[in-house]
């Protein structure tokens, strides 16, 4: 009988990205990670690396740009990219992020203006749902659009948008009347340098701190009537739907912020001694790498099983016992990541604390993953919805 | 506390699975609806009586046997299907939805612990001798590792096989064999050179009525009730040269090689029950009421579902990858041993989960939950425990282990 192979191996392609990735990140980004995490400085070097390789590309269809890979290529890319350091990842899923609104709801015209150059890198994406107001509960959001001529008018603020400060094109969420709720909402996208627009502040965070996290304004902010994605009142169903296929960069980032860790400890416990013997002889330590190696494995499978999944659908929308395979993979990779990159800066001991090695970025990188898009509350009421009816 | 039934678990409202996993084609599928229905048909129904009988009938084999699926990988000149390892799993995740995990843990020893050494390293005539009627279900077999003294060690075994005219001599103890009692042949493990460590391991084939060999008494346990777990006992037991099993003094190498099978049937196996733990607490949490209202309806109830089915998911794509490993002739040490670990694990935690979900209802012998709590909770020790695992498993990451160990158990 033939060995049933079809659809597990990564394909040639997968695997060329992956190495290519890899070479990229050790090469160009390890060196830097240390010192634009501690300046806090946006790496647009990395921003300029990835245009110049092609791999913004892989967040967009062909037909607009894109390079055509499916979503699984997507998430190796951005394993590998994190593995090395969170906000190089973040770069890329965002980008994704930002995207996807167009992608799932924008019409030809639309896609046609903002997917090439979202493709080629040459314009940053953002996707801003989030208010001070309104978290989890994305219904209950208040910023308000209003029909005026051939226009629509944006008043409001939203708040912890990733890129929000240096996005070319941001995909604002608005509802027409809040007494709606969710059917009330559209989607909007506001171009850099629009007046009314502005960023009234970057946080300050515990971890990914190269990656600007921005308080948007939009005070009196006009875009044209063309501006809005898709139908009446379907924003919210383009927000959910964007956030269904974007879990996955989540779980692949929190993934390989694992992997890193990871092998930063096992390489430390290989040439760290104590006692007269390498800490790797120590039976209490391998088995916590046993343990942890296993973890991000599960985790991987889980991840890939899930894009596999997604990327049968095409770009439509998934089965609630797919979205579920997405959340599991989102849960459950970020929490493998939490405990991992933790279990990492035990087995540095009192080097794990100190700056001089990766692994405590790593640890507060790994934090963000349990949390932004869609907390894993959220996904746990995502899993329970699918299993309970 | 009230009378209730338990829910008849097992097959009714069983959920279809999301996508059929790529590893698994339609023949494989066929394979498992076929298990499905024999499992519905003639074991399901009388589960609870064989667990409280603390066994099951032999015709069990013969059945499983009569439908081909006790040589599913055994090759077709054998009497085997000529199968692969989806099919084998497919069959055993089927097999562990029967109501006993004893059962099914009788069956797996037979086909996937003692059988492959036989196919392997059976000459012509014991494949004619033990792996056709094995394969027919005529002869049931147990394999004899552990020893009172040697478990984890394999290395460190005391049963001996003296050299005499036109055979051995056997002496010793092995315990905790499953199918003890029931077995007509015993793969059993013994020192022909106790000077040389694992080096001096030979593997022989004991059959039920040599003078010599006995049981000696059967061991009880927390779960597993339907499985006999027995003490063997050999004194003075010759075995003929034709029941030599391969090169003396290769038996560890030839056991090593089949446990990475062994680990990864019972992972599998795991996971089946785990996910019908999770059923199991999926329909009583949606049937029972509290302060008004389904317990579906309590969030803390939903969080912890949705925690039970992520990791459960990831247990199951861990053993998937690992089996596609092996089908696919790559080095599969370290994900089998990872997927026994974390399945195994995984399965325990959510068996416990399942029950505590179940109130006082879980604790009662009249619900399934708690049958498979105890079963589950004897896979982190049986077929390798979590200790062993995680020692190959740093092993395979290059970091040295802490004593020039060997690995083994049974």
């Amino acid at each position: 009988m033939a060995v049933a192979t079809a659809g597990w191996r990564l394909s040639e392609e997968q695997e060329a990205f992956r190495r290519l990735t890899r070479q990229l990140a050790e090469t160009h980004i390890a060196p830097r990670a240390r010192e634009y995490d501690r300046t806090g400085e946006f790496p647009w070097d990395v921003v300029q690396l990835f245009r110049e390789q092609g791999l913004f590309s892989l967040c967009v269809p062909e037909e607009y740009g894109g390079a055509g890979t499916d979503l699984l290529t997507l998430a190796v890319v951005i394993e590998e990219l994190a593995r090395v350091d969170a906000t190089a990842s973040l770069i890329l899923a965002v980008q994704e992020l930002g995207s996807l609104p167009i992608i799932l709801g924008g019409d030809e015209a639309q896609k046609r203006r903002w997917l090439p150059s979202l493709a080629t890198g040459e314009r940053l994406a953002a996707f801003a749902l989030t208010e001070p107001e309104a978290g989890s509960d994305a219904a209950a959001i208040r910023t308000r659009a209003t029909r005026r001529g051939d226009r629509w008018v944006l008043e409001g603020t939203k708040r912890f948008i990733t890129h929000g400060s240096i996005a070319d094109v941001v995909v604002v969420f608005a509802t027409v009347d809040p007494a709606l709720g969710h059917r009330g909402i559209g989607a909007f996208v506001v171009e850099k340098g629009t007046p009314g627009f502005s960023v009234s502040r970057v946080e300050e965070k515990m971890g990914l701190h190269a990656s600007p996290t921005a308080e948007l304004v939009f005070d009196g902010c006009e875009v044209p009537l063309d501006h809005r994605l898709g139908g009446e009142g379907e924003g919210f169903k383009i927000a959910m739907m964007t956030l269904d296929r974007s879990r996955p960069a989540v779980a692949a980032q929190a993934l390989g912020i694992a992997q890193g860790a990871l092998d930063y400890a096992v390489g430390y416990l290989k040439e760290r001694r104590q006692f007269g013997k390498a800490l790797a002889e120590f039976q209490g330590l391998q088995f916590m790498v046993a343990d942890m190696a296993t973890q991000v494995e599960a985790s991987r499978q889980l991840l890939y099983y899930a894009c596999r999944l997604i990327h049968e659908h095409g770009y439509g929308r998934l089965p609630a016992e797919v979205n579920r395979y997405a959340a599991m993979a989102k849960l459950f990779c970020s929490d493998v990541a939490m405990r991992v990159t933790t279990d990492a800066v035990q087995l540095l001991g009192g080097y794990g604390y100190v700056k001089e090695h990766p692994v405590e970025r790593m640890m507060r990188d790994a934090k963000i993953t349990q949390i932004y898009e869609g907390t894993n509350q959220i996904q746990r009421l995502v899993i329970a919805r699918s299993l309970l009816g | 506390m009230e009378a209730t039934t338990g829910p008849v678990s097992g097959q009714e409202g069983r959920e279809a699975p999301a996508a059929a996993h790529p590893c698994f084609r339609p023949e494989h599928e066929a394979l498992r609806q076929t298990v499905r229905e024999l499992v519905a048909r003639h074991l399901r129904p009388h589960a609870r009586a064989w667990e409280e009988a603390k066994a099951f009938p032999k015709d069990v084999f013969r059945l499983l046997g009569e439908h081909g699926l006790l040589g599913l990988r055994v090759p077709e000149s054998l009497g085997g299907a000529g199968l692969d390892w989806f099919a084998t799993l497919a069959f055993v995740e089927e097999l562990h939805r029967c109501g006993s995990g004893g059962l099914a843990m009788a069956v797996m020893v037979h086909t996937d612990m003692a059988l492959p050494p036989l196919v392997r390293w059976g000459t012509p005539d014991q494949h004619r001798r033990f792996v056709e009627p094995a394969v027919r279900g005529e002869r049931v077999l147990a394999i004899a590792m552990t020893e009172p003294w040697a478990g984890s060690d394999l290395a460190g075994i005391r049963t001996t096989a003296r050299r005499v005219d036109g055979g051995w001599v056997l002496d010793g103890t092995k315990t905790f064999i499953t199918n003890g009692a029931i077995a007509d042949v015993v793969l059993v493990a013994a020192k022909t050179d106790p000077k040389a460590g694992r080096k001096g391991i030979s593997l022989f084939l004991v059959e039920r009525g040599m003078p010599g060999f006995r049981t000696a008494r059967l061991i009880d346990k927390v779960g597993m009730h339907s499985s006999d777990t027995g003490e063997l006992v050999f004194e003075s037991c010759h075995v003929p040269d034709g029941n030599l099993l391969g090169e003396p003094g290769r038996g560890f190498y030839h056991l090593m090689w089949e446990l990475l099978g062994e680990r990864l049937v019972i992972a599998a196996g795991v996971v089946a029950m785990a996910q019908e733990a999770l059923e199991l607490a999926v329909a009583h949490v949606q049937s029972r009421h509290a302060f008004g209202r389904p317990l579906a309806r309590f969030q803390a109830v939903q969080h912890r579902l949705a925690d039970m089915a992520a990791r459960l998911e990831a247990a199951r794509q861990l053993v998937y990858w690992a089996a596609w490993r092996m089908q696919s002739g790559l080095d599969a040490v370290q994900a089998v041993m990872m997927a026994k670990l974390v399945a195994t694990r995984t399965a325990f935690e959510i068996a416990d989960e399942a029950m505590q979900l179940h109130g006082g209802y879980g604790y009662t012998l009249e619900y399934d939950v708690q049958r498979i709590w105890r079963d589950v909770r004897l896979y982190r020790i049986g077929g390798g425990t979590d200790e062993m695992l995680r020692e190959v498993i740093s092993r395979e990451m290059g970091l040295r282990p802490s004593r020039t160990g060997s690995e083994g158990d049974g």
